[in-house]
């Protein structure tokens, strides 16, 4: 390959477009000027942010919604640090993201010189992996690196700090074409004599469940979890983040596990005597208290990342690698099951709590967040890609809406970032220009991030924004009902009139109050070219049930109150 | 106490890198020594964790999550020879002299310097040897103590060579047995 004298910033160009990458989201600044400055002359589409935040969220959203890396640009400083709390909320939910961000020119690294800061530093704890480049000739190669760290194994955000006199030089530019290939690591794929115990394990259950996460959806397997449990005829419960990685219409999809999990699901855990973890970690939200946690259950482990096995909850059975790959390892040795009894106790169960669901309440013309969720997913035919903030509206989200696709629930799980939503869901509409978006959020949390409302205008994005205004930070508000005495310190919330906020942006808007007043709200809203932001006023002191509180037993779950469910608190 | 011997890439931040880790996960480090190996390019730790088997599982698998780390082996519970080196100054007179020197002796501990009130003992050896030349000199005042950290090395086969980390580059390498997990 013939060589061409590039500076490094058109060196990164040449290696992100390489990459396949064609959106950056970013914000500019003095140190990452060059680069800037060079990225007019590629096909790359800048989305210029309203806040470094926004720009990771945005990448990560992108990433999220598609797969594929989602790319993010700060400057050094204040502008890299920006970026933090979308970092780790990548880390924490293995979404492959790449961070560029500019730093002081080398002589000056050490010297506190104005905008220096010591990213790479700040976020070793919080990327899989991060670069601090002060050649020219080691930007090609790192890129190519960067972005296959982030996207293989368990995926996760990287970092490339580049100083400006790296982006400023000029070398002799190669892409490199052989692929990076990572350290050998010790093969731990698991042999014949792993299988075969796993496959005995699974042969002997009577009550087995599976449990499916985030890395069913990272790995492509829905279609084989799917095939799996039709084939050994066992019932399967989703993490909020493995949401939509088999369909919520499944016969065999039992919904939701975990704090805010259906209490059937949560008592299926605790009465079975096999578990089947795929691509699930065992998170504290998950598991409530370890010690009490599905006692009666053996435990086989599907994991790629092997120092999640064995962490949190002690397995029989771990088997290392893709998960995708481990299941088809594992299919043609497991017999076709039939779990019919099982599956009459689970619907039982499922029975006496189903008729708690919101949507079977009488509708008194009060307006609870549950309704707007449920319409929502009425109207949208359960196809839209939702994506939601974290609080109490981000869990009746996981409960009401029913999502059939993989990548069709986008929200922050691992680290529960507020203002997530809004600037991650431009990103996954950037990624999936076809699909309809729509961001579910709390009061307070969109006004965290709702800068991007600007970004929104400025790149004409088409998503629309339900916002669930309860007047309070509702989750925390929750936590001190139960748990300090309706002593709410600090969860009030004023807010500003959301409609005429929206209109300043040059956006649509519009209020609802009551329950009749959604369906039309939401046919607007999807008719409307451009986004839509909706004020819907929601019961302010509604309470997201089940919940098992933090640490308690996971059957140990505070019940939806009869009186709710049998004539609706409205009446 | 379990003692690894870690080779990675001897690249900037690297030693950040693994003590972070350590940091990060709660695992309490009770030595840690780093220097160059046979390979130019391979820098090789040993690391003394006070953790049991479980824990030592799990650091591994950790340290295996870090791009620039070649290789982790837990030698514990394998035949090794384990080294640490320490200096002691201890205080002296013409009459604890003599008693001191002959401690040395015991020991096979090198006296290494001489002055009018104390002297300075050098010892090579497995750690619980070290402790025990301590406390044997403790009641003539030790004025200074410096140990290195622990070395250890797998007797026999052991681990041996780590190949350099160049051979990462190349695609090639990618073969069916071999689990690449970053
Ligand atoms: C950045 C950040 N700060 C604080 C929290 C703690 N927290 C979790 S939920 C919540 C309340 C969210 O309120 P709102 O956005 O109105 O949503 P609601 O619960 O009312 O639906 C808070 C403050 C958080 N998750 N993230
Ligand atoms: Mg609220």
């Amino acid at each position: 390959m013939t060589s061409r004298r590039l500076t490094g910033a058109q060196i990164l160009w040449e290696s992100l477009v390489r990459e396949g990458v064609t959106c950056v989201f970013g914000y500019p600044g003095g140190a990452i000027l060059p680069a800037y400055d060079a990225m007019l002359d590629y096909p790359i589409r800048h989305v210029l942010v309203r806040h470094e935040q926004g720009a990771a969220h945005m990448a990560d959203g992108y990433a999220r919604a598609t797969g594929q890396v989602g790319v993010a640009i700060a400057t050094s400083g204040p502008g890299a640090t920006n970026l933090v709390t979308g970092i780790a909320t990548a880390m924490m939910d293995s979404s492959p993201v790449v961070c560029i961000t500019g730093q002081v020119g080398s002589k000056l690294i050490g010297s506190d010189a104005f905008q220096e800061c010591d990213i790479t530093g700040i976020t070793l704890p919080i990327t899989k992996h991060n670069y601090l480049l002060t050649n020219p000739e080691d930007v090609a190669a790192t890129v190519r690196e960067a972005f296959h760290v982030a996207r293989s194994g368990r995926p996760g955000p990287v970092l490339i700090d580049m100083t400006k006199d790296c982006q400023q030089r000029a070398c002799d530019f190669e892409w490199p074409e052989e692929a990076p290939v990572a350290h050998q690591r010790p093969n731990l794929s698991p042999g014949d004599a792993e299988l075969a115990r796993a496959v005995d394990l699974i042969h002997q259950a009577k009550r087995p469940l599976i449990l499916a996460g985030n890395g069913i959806i990272a790995s492509g397997a829905s279609d084989l979890v799917r095939r799996f449990a039709e084939h050994a005829d066992i019932p399967i419960a989703m993490t909020l983040l493995g949401i939509g990685g088999v369909p919520a219409s499944h016969p065999l999809n039992l919904g939701m596990m975990g704090m805010h999990g259906e209490a059937w699901v949560n008592t299926s855990i605790q009465e079975a005597d096999l578990l089947i973890a795929v691509g699930m970690r065992f998170d504290d939200r998950v598991t409530g208290n370890v010690k009490t946690y599905a006692l009666n259950a053996k435990k086989i482990h599907l994991e790629i990342d092997r120092s999640e096995i064995n962490k949190n909850v002690k397995v029989d059975a771990g088997l290392v690698g893709d998960c995708g790959q481990l299941l088809t390892a594992l299919m043609p040795r497991v017999e076709r099951g039939n779990h019919a009894a099982w599956r009459a106790h689970i619907d039982a169960l499922k029975g006496d709590a189903a008729v708690r669901d919101i949507k079977n309440l009488p509708d008194s013309g009060h307006l609870y967040a549950a309704h707007v969720i449920h319409d929502l997913w009425r109207e949208t035919g359960g196809n839209a890609v939702v994506v939601t903030d974290v609080g109490q509206h981000q869990m009746w989200e996981a409960q009401y809406y029913h999502h059939d696709q993989p990548r069709s629930l986008i929200t922050s799980g691992g680290l529960g970032t507020m203002g997530f939503a809004l600037p991650a869901a431009i990103g996954a509409k950037i990624a999936r220009p076809d699909a309809e978006v729509w961001v579910v959020v709390g009061d307070g949390g969109f006004q965290m991030t709702m800068a991007e409302l600007a970004t929104i205008a400025q790149e004409g994005i088409d998503i629309n924004v339900a916002i669930i205004n309860n007047g309070y930070l509702g989750m925390v508000r929750q936590w001190q009902e139960f748990f300090y005495e309706r002593r709410y310190a600090a969860t009030p919330l004023t807010s500003p009139d959301f409609v005429k906020l929206a209109e300043a942006f040059g956006l649509t808007a519009a209020r609802v109050t009551e329950r009749a007043g959604v369906i039309p709200a939401v046919q607007a809203a999807r008719a409307t070219k451009g986004t839509v932001v909706i004020d819907f006023r929601v019961e302010q002191e509604d309470t997201v049930y089940p919940m098992v509180p933090a640490g308690a037993d996971l059957h140990n779950m505070i019940r939806r109150p009869s009186v709710l469910a049998e004539t609706g608190a409205d009446q | 106490m379990i003692t690894f011997v870690v080779h990675v890439e001897n690249k900037p931040g690297v030693l950040t890198r693994v003590a972070s880790l350590f940091r990060r996960r709660a695992y309490n480090i009770e030595s840690l020594t780093v220097g160059s190996t046979e390979t130019p390019g391979v820098s090789r730790m040993t690391i003394v964790v006070d953790t049991d088997d479980e824990g030592a599982h799990h650091v591994e698998a950790h340290l295996y999550k870090l791009v620039n780390v070649l290789r982790v082996d837990n030698v514990t519970a394998r035949p090794n020879v384990i080294r640490e080196l320490t200096l002691i100054k201890v205080a002296t007179t013409a009459g604890t002299r003599p008693e001191i020197f002959q401690l040395a002796d015991v020991f096979r501990a090198r006296i290494i310097d001489v002055s009018a009130d104390s002297l300075v003992l050098e010892l090579t050896g497995g750690t619980a040897k070290l402790d025990r030349l301590l406390e044997v000199l403790e009641p003539f005042g030790v004025l200074e103590m410096a140990r290195t950290g622990t070395l250890a090395m797998a007797r026999g086969e052991g681990p041996g060579r780590t190949a350099a980390p160049q051979a990462r580059a190349t695609a090639a390498a990618e073969s069916q047995d071999i689990a690449y997990s970053v």
